[in-house]
């Protein structure tokens, strides 16, 4: 058989791929048996890989509050205990009129160093736990939490990034309406989420929010979808 | 019938402040004065020498007697104070009714054969309350308790009245009506012409029951003489607090919680068998050098042991570890149930009381391990500024009313619609430029100085990013007629090129403008 010449180019170019591809095979294996599903808010559900927040499993946001609220929203409204672990500056009224129920939602402002445990306390009781953690938790530590969210069945949702979350839910290109030169007041925005799957595998999904709208909701933005295919006739 | 409502009353002039005096330990002969909504409650001897009367303004009161130390009137706390002398007078003579905290009343009967007469009871009386600190009470006795209450009030020398057996009536006769009847029916008979209780007694029953009521009735029956009202006596209170006293004192709270921890199981077990619950506990801790810290602790369901020793724990501890020193050692605990309940309406369903027992045990293990205020839960208060919207109390404790109530009310000024996701607990600085790099201000009518073209996050000005829309500034005026507390800030929303919007203010005290929130 005549040896190919392979030029080096080529050659990590197709290593490249290899790792791509298995990445993207690793994705797409499930790990663990399909959990139950939480109540969900619409507007996130139409952007969740699976189209819910799930038992069990840890999702990571980028750097929005408002988001987290959105993702908390649903659960609490039907009832779900909601803690929040390491975020001091939470604001209350915006999650009471996001429909955050404050009768079940713990804070836990300035866990410390012992961040780790009272989280893991937490996620023992309550539905969902909101962590921004203050430090890096070691692979060990983060093994043992996702057995115990999946064990207890809480969804975990952390404020910046965590190594084992199902998907990555971020924000980009805000626009806001209500406030201009000098006059008005911020009265609603609309917001591309994205949300990008395991270990960054899996074709990102995207949609426009409302973030939230005027009547303090969180819905999609029916302007933007992509016009859907119809019958037409011959 | 007679001897029956035969009452000895003892009274206690000035109990509120006599019991506030002795609480702050002031010197007996200081002039002091309770205030309750702006007005003098009740007077020390010494401040009434100077002028002060109950009803007078504040103000008034500190121009009439200028060294008048002022102290909030707290109603729970006369009563509180008075419990140990009633417990006191029980030791000599049983069957004692409080009236209210500063007069109580005895059936005179078992005590009056006991000692003798009438005035040796009353002595006897007096030598026991001198023997607890109260050293100006005074004691009557009379038929009925009306009667004996007014004879205390009009004591001779010795400190005790005593009015013949029958004699009631020509006693009462010369006393203004006022004293009986409320303030309506005072007036109205003082407009009619009777001006004393002899003269209203004088007035046929029959004419008085129909014109004025049976209230007025009733009244006129004491005014006669005929106070058909018996002493009925109080069951005492079963104690249940406990007290533990460390010899010699102890300074290091795993210590103190240890030895407490008996002490907290009989606590709990007394009141089990009982058939109670303790849904709220006073805990009292006394230092070597006399300090005094006590402090109410509220339980989201019931205490059980070590429920009680994690709040003595706290008490200790305030933010400290478990394993840090005290300023003082501690040489007594006293913990007292404050809310009791029947076990009945706390009972656990056959299942469990479902999730939330659940929740409540893990955030307790959370508590114990972050101390008292490190879990939190939130309600929505009143106000201008962000930050003191958020009432933030800790699990288990009830959130001021006060507070919560004034959420209904409106706040001119407060932000309308969104809400911002992050509010700053510490406002930090920020800086906001004119295009030509200078930084805006705000004039003496409250128009900005300079458009808004660029935000910087940082105090320094690193990062700049382009100002796209803005609106402001909103004028928020606090308190000017308080100089310590007033508040003048302007507020200005913006959204930067980015699309992240902020929420920043200005202080009139000069510091710049700082971010309150951000809409992230």
């Amino acid at each position: 058989m005549a040896a190919v010449a392979v030029s080096p180019a080529e050659r990590d170019g197709a290593a490249q791929r290899v790792a791509e591809l298995q990445s993207r095979i690793r994705g797409m294996q499930a790990t663990t048996l399909e959990s139950p599903a939480l109540p969900t808010a619409p507007a996130i559900a139409a952007v969740l890989p699976g189209g819910a927040l799930r038992q069990g499993a840890a999702y990571s946001i980028d750097g929005s509050s408002t988001l987290a609220m959105a993702v908390l929203a649903g659960p609490s409204q039907s009832g779900v205990w909601c803690g929040v672990v390491g975020v001091p500056d939470f604001g209350m009224e915006a999650a009471a009129r996001f429909g955050i129920d404050l009768e079940r939602l713990v804070l836990v402002p300035d866990p410390g160093a012992q961040w780790l445990t009272a989280t893991a306390a937490l996620v023992d009781v309550l539905g969902v736990v909101l962590l921004r953690p203050p430090g890096r938790a070691s692979d060990g530590d983060v093994a043992r939490l996702s057995a115990r969210l999946r064990q207890r069945g809480t969804a975990l949702v952390v404020l910046g990034d965590w190594p084992t979350s199902e998907a990555r839910l971020s924000i980009s290109r805000s626009e806001w309406s209500g406030l201009g030169s000098g006059h008005g007041y911020l009265t609603a925005r609309t917001a591309t989420v994205t949300a990008t799957g395991r270990l960054g595998a899996g074709r990102p999904r995207s949609a426009r929010l409302w973030l939230p709208d005027g009547a303090q909701a969180f819905r999609v933005d029916e302007t933007a979808m992509p016009p859907r295919l119809q019958a037409v006739s011959a | 019938m007679r001897d029956l409502s035969r009452t000895i009353v003892m009274w206690c002039p000035d109990w509120p402040v006599h019991a506030a005096m002795r609480a702050d330990g002031i010197d007996a002969d200081a002039p002091v004065a309770l205030i309750e909504h702006g007005l003098v409650f009740a007077c020390s001897p010494a401040a009434r020498r100077d002028g002060v009367a109950r009803g007078l303004k504040l103000r008034e009161a500190q121009a009439r007697c200028t060294s008048l130390i002022t102290l909030p009137y707290d109603g729970v706390h006369d009563a509180r104070a008075f419990e140990p002398v009633l417990a006191g007078i029980e030791t000599i003579m049983p069957g004692v009714q409080l009236m209210r905290p500063g007069v109580c009343a005895v059936r005179a009967r078992g005590p009056v054969r006991y000692y003798g007469s009438e005035r040796a009871a009353a002595e006897a009386l007096l030598a026991c309350l001198g023997e607890q600190g109260v050293a100006d009470a005074r004691v009557g006795v009379a038929d009925g308790p009306f009667a004996a209450e007014q004879a205390a009030r009009r004591s001779d020398a010795e400190r005790i009245g005593i009015v013949v057996s029958g004699g009631s009536a020509a006693f009462l006769a010369p006393l203004p009506a006022g004293l009986l009847l409320d303030e309506r029916l005072g007036v109205l008979l003082r407009r009619l012409g009777v001006h004393t209780l002899g003269e209203f007694a004088a007035l046929p029953a029959v004419d008085v029951q129909r014109r004025f009521g049976a209230v007025a009735a009733h009244a006129h029956a004491i005014a006669g003489g005929y106070d058909g009202r018996v002493v009925v006596a109080r069951t005492p209170p079963k104690d249940f607090e406990v007290l533990v006293e460390f010899e010699p004192p102890l300074d290091r709270i795993d210590q103190v919680s240890f030895g407490f921890r008996t002490a907290a199981d009989r606590f709990i077990e007394a009141l089990t068998s009982a058939r109670l619950v303790c849904t709220g506990v006073r805990v009292e801790v006394r230092s070597e050098s006399g300090e005094l810290s006590e402090r109410s602790w509220l339980h989201p369901r019931w205490f059980t042991a070590a429920d009680v020793l994690d709040r003595v724990r706290w008490q200790l501890q305030g933010s400290g570890a478990i394993d840090s020193g005290l300023r003082s050692a501690v040489a007594a605990v006293r913990v007292t149930p404050e809310r009791v309940d029947s076990t009945g309406n706390h009972e656990e369903g056959l299942w469990g009381s479902g999730p939330d027992e659940r929740v409540h045990h893990g955030l307790t293990r959370v508590q114990s391990m972050l101390g008292h205020e490190g879990v939190l839960t939130a309600t929505i208060g009143g106000g201008r500024m962000l930050a003191e919207r958020q009432i933030l109390v800790p699990w288990g404790d009830a959130p001021p009313e006060e507070r919560v109530r004034s959420a209904a009310r409106p706040w001119p000024g407060s932000l309308p619609e969104l809400a911002p996701a992050t509010v700053f607990r510490e406002r930090h600085p920020v800086r906001l430029m004119t295009d030509a790099g200078v930084d805006v201000a705000v004039d003496d009518r409250g128009m900005l100085v300079g458009d808004p073209a660029a935000f910087s996050p940082a105090a320094r000005g690193a990062g700049v990013h382009r100002v796209q829309a803005w609106a402001g500034p909103w004028p928020v005026v606090e308190r000017w007629w308080d100089a310590a507390a007033s508040r003048r800030v302007h507020r200005l929303q913006l959204v930067d090129e980015h699309g992240d919007a902020w929420l920043l203010m200005l202080d009139g005290a000069g510091e710049g403008w700082q971010a309150e929130a951000r809409y992230d």
